[in-house]
């Protein structure tokens, strides 16, 4: 089943590194086989993957090419309507790009960024927390003060201010791949608490259990005890939270960019061509503004019923 | 008790004081505020001369306890783009953004606790099935998108709705409202669904898992065993129960709300902070973007010490716990 590959497959990573996750990979695979939604959900998210992937063979155009598109060709209507082309399935934006393309290619641009700030937020998060939790004492308490304090403020909020300031000290005015950088740090940086304090609260209970005293016992360095040991063990957890903050980093870069300050504009994710179409809203061309935001609420939705099923697969009280 | 509170006091000042630092080195280290201040042809002795006259030359420590006097009197300076002082953008925007915050909060409890309730007590009704499927795609739908739907409904298709703006507002000398006109209220009902929309989705699972709870303890079973009807029972015992975590939540969601207003009054041009704080963000107008920061974290401050302190009043049980651990 193809669909399933790429569902299972972070699973399967950290499956591979101890027997226990390996002993849970194959209940996960039959309770995945059980839910027909989460299957589909794992289908549509498979879609948006390989679409993300091979934007460039799949795409009817390349919108981003100026020589392809024209703008005679700008405010075409879906196909289905009158004065649609078939060329482009799904009409066409404000400068002739067909929004099908547009589509795939900025879902690529949302995934990217999605992808790139939980992986960063797993790893200050994950870090800190074996840190916090390993260590005790003052560093403990410091880095989980920290915590609480940015817990208490909306995730939005401070991925708003990291590129406020971000912004300021850049000029203003970053473009391309450095304001693409910018963005994923600000939603990475305000992501990584839950994962240090689920973090911490696992390696607490691990770094008393008998295997972590024999390590140390013979004499393992403690950054190998934690790396080797520790981390394995505190995985399970992190799964759940980065997929359901892949739903959350998504749905914040595509806020950010309809508000003007995520992606830049040479490289629309689907959240910039939420923010273009709204201005079209009014003249009629609902399509520029209406299949983004669908395509954007449809991966969502299937990557949140991903993480709820993955939560409840990886609980055991739950079964 | 008093100790509790006393050090819950001490936190709250040394997080607010964090929060003050972060905004003074916004202040301080992004671009050179004399150079937002005169013109290209200030000349370098002028400069230094309003350095020295401004005190940017003091040591950081006077310059910071001179913010911090400054920022308890929420006086801020003068906006970089629009050369006025901050205080008063912010009063004119203010009672809009808490207007907008107060109507979704009210929106969220009275449309929250019902549908709760009823997804709870009728768990087999396809209505509730409804209301659980619909709160699933609400949480998955970013509030902008929302927000666009509806526009795209009520404004555009139907034509039944201002799509942007406030209506028409009252001047009461200290505060402008529009809930005294019709426009006004008309301008507000597509923003705070939107606003409140989340919040609702949010209530109504804590509403509904709370109930079905509490529905199972024994004092439930014995009040049924006394002869009580339904109504008598899920109502005189069992929703005032729930609603305890209910009111805390939404305490702590309000801070929340007033954060996420950005969102909102961006996409119906809702004239409030929020919409202030993004065209900051987009000028790098760094007094505004500070003065944003030290109110929010004041709101959200204050808020998690009231919530707190009404934990500690209403729940015995938390006394022990929150004395020896720090409490959040």
């Amino acid at each position: 089943m193809s669909a399933d590959r790429p569902t299972t497959d972070p699973i399967h990573r950290p499956g591979l590194a101890g027997a226990l996750a390996r002993g849970l990979d194959s209940d996960i695979f039959h309770s995945f086989k059980q839910s027909k939604v989460t299957m589909l959900a794992g289908a549509v998210t498979a879609i948006f993957f390989l679409a993300a992937l091979f934007a460039p063979w799949i795409a009817p155009h390349d919108p981003y090419d100026l020589a392809s598109i024209s703008l005679m060709d700008s405010f075409l209507p879906p196909v289905w309507m009158e004065g649609g082309d078939a060329r482009f399935p799904l009409g066409t934006d404000d400068q002739g790009r067909g929004i099908l393309s547009t589509i795939i290619y900025g879902a690529r641009a949302s995934l990217v960024v999605g992808f790139a700030a939980v992986l960063l937020a797993a790893a200050i998060g994950v870090t800190l927390g074996l840190i916090a939790g390993y260590l005790g004492g003052t560093v403990d308490a410091v880095i989980m003060r920290v915590a609480e304090v940015q817990l208490s403020f909306p995730a939005i909020l401070i991925a708003l201010l990291i590129d406020g300031v971000a912004r300021g000290v850049l000029g203003g005015d970053a473009e391309g791949n450095l304001a693409f950088a910018v963005i994923i740090v600000s939603i990475g940086l305000s992501f990584w608490v839950q994962y240090a304090r689920t973090v911490r609260g696992s390696c607490l209970v691990e770094k008393n259990k008998e295997y972590v005293q024999a390590a140390r016992v013979i004499g393992v360095h403690p950054a190998l005890i934690v790396v080797r040991h520790v981390l394995p063990n505190v995985l399970g957890p992190v799964l759940v939270i980065a997929t359901i903050s892949l739903a959350l980093a998504i749905i914040t870069e595509a806020t950010l960019s309809f508000l003007g300050v995520g992606v830049p504009p040479t490289q629309p994710s689907l959240g910039t061509m939420i923010r273009v179409g709204n201005d079209f809203l009014f003249s009629g061309e609902w399509w520029i503004t209406m299949f983004p935001g669908a395509a954007l609420a449809i991966l969502v939705l299937a990557v949140n019923l991903l993480g709820d099923w993955l939560r409840d697969a990886l609980n055991p009280k739950l079964r | 008790m008093i100790a509790f509170v006393v050090r819950r006091l001490l936190q709250s000042i040394v997080v607010m004081l964090v929060v003050a630092l972060l905004a003074f080195s916004m202040f301080r280290y992004i671009g050179d505020p004399i150079n937002q201040m005169v013109g290209v042809e200030t000349s370098s002795e002028q400069r230094e001369e309003l350095r020295e006259r401004l005190g940017l030359n003091d040591p950081m420590l006077v310059q910071f306890g001179r913010f911090v006097a400054d920022a308890v009197q929420f006086d801020f300076g003068v906006s970089y783009q629009q050369k006025k002082p901050v205080s008063e953008l912010f009063a004119d925007r203010l009672p809009a953004t808490l207007e907008l915050a107060f109507l979704s909060a009210v929106f969220a409890l009275a449309c929250g606790i019902p549908m709760g309730v009823y997804t709870a007590l009728r768990r087999e009704a396809w209505l509730s099935k409804v209301f659980l499927t619909v709160s699933l795609i609400g949480i998955s739908l970013p509030t902008f998108l929302i927000g666009i739907l509806m526009i795209f409904v009520f404004s555009v298709w139907l034509g039944w709705l201002p799509s942007f703006g406030r209506g028409a507002t009252v001047d009461l000398g200290f505060w402008t409202t529009g809930l005294l006109t019709v426009s006004g209220w008309k301008a507000a009902i597509m923003p705070s669904i939107t606003l409140g929309l989340f919040q609702m989705t949010l209530i109504m699972r804590l509403v509904r898992s709370e109930m079905l709870e509490v529905l199972r303890t024994d004092y439930i079973k014995f009040a049924r065993a006394r002869g009580l009807n339904d109504r008598a029972v899920h109502f005189g015992h069992a929703l005032k129960n729930t609603l305890v975590p209910v009111i805390t939540i939404t305490g702590l969601q309000l801070g929340s709300i007033i954060a996420f207003a950005i969102i909102t009054e961006t996409v119906f041009q809702w004239p409030g902070m929020g919409l202030l704080f993004l065209q900051a963000i987009q000028n790098v107008d760094i007094p505004i973007m500070a003065a944003y920061l030290i109110l929010i974290a004041f709101f959200f401050v204050l808020i998690n010490l009231i919530v707190d302190m009404l934990y500690y009043a209403v729940d015995p049980r938390l006394r022990v716990d929150r004395a020896t651990s720090s409490g959040h």
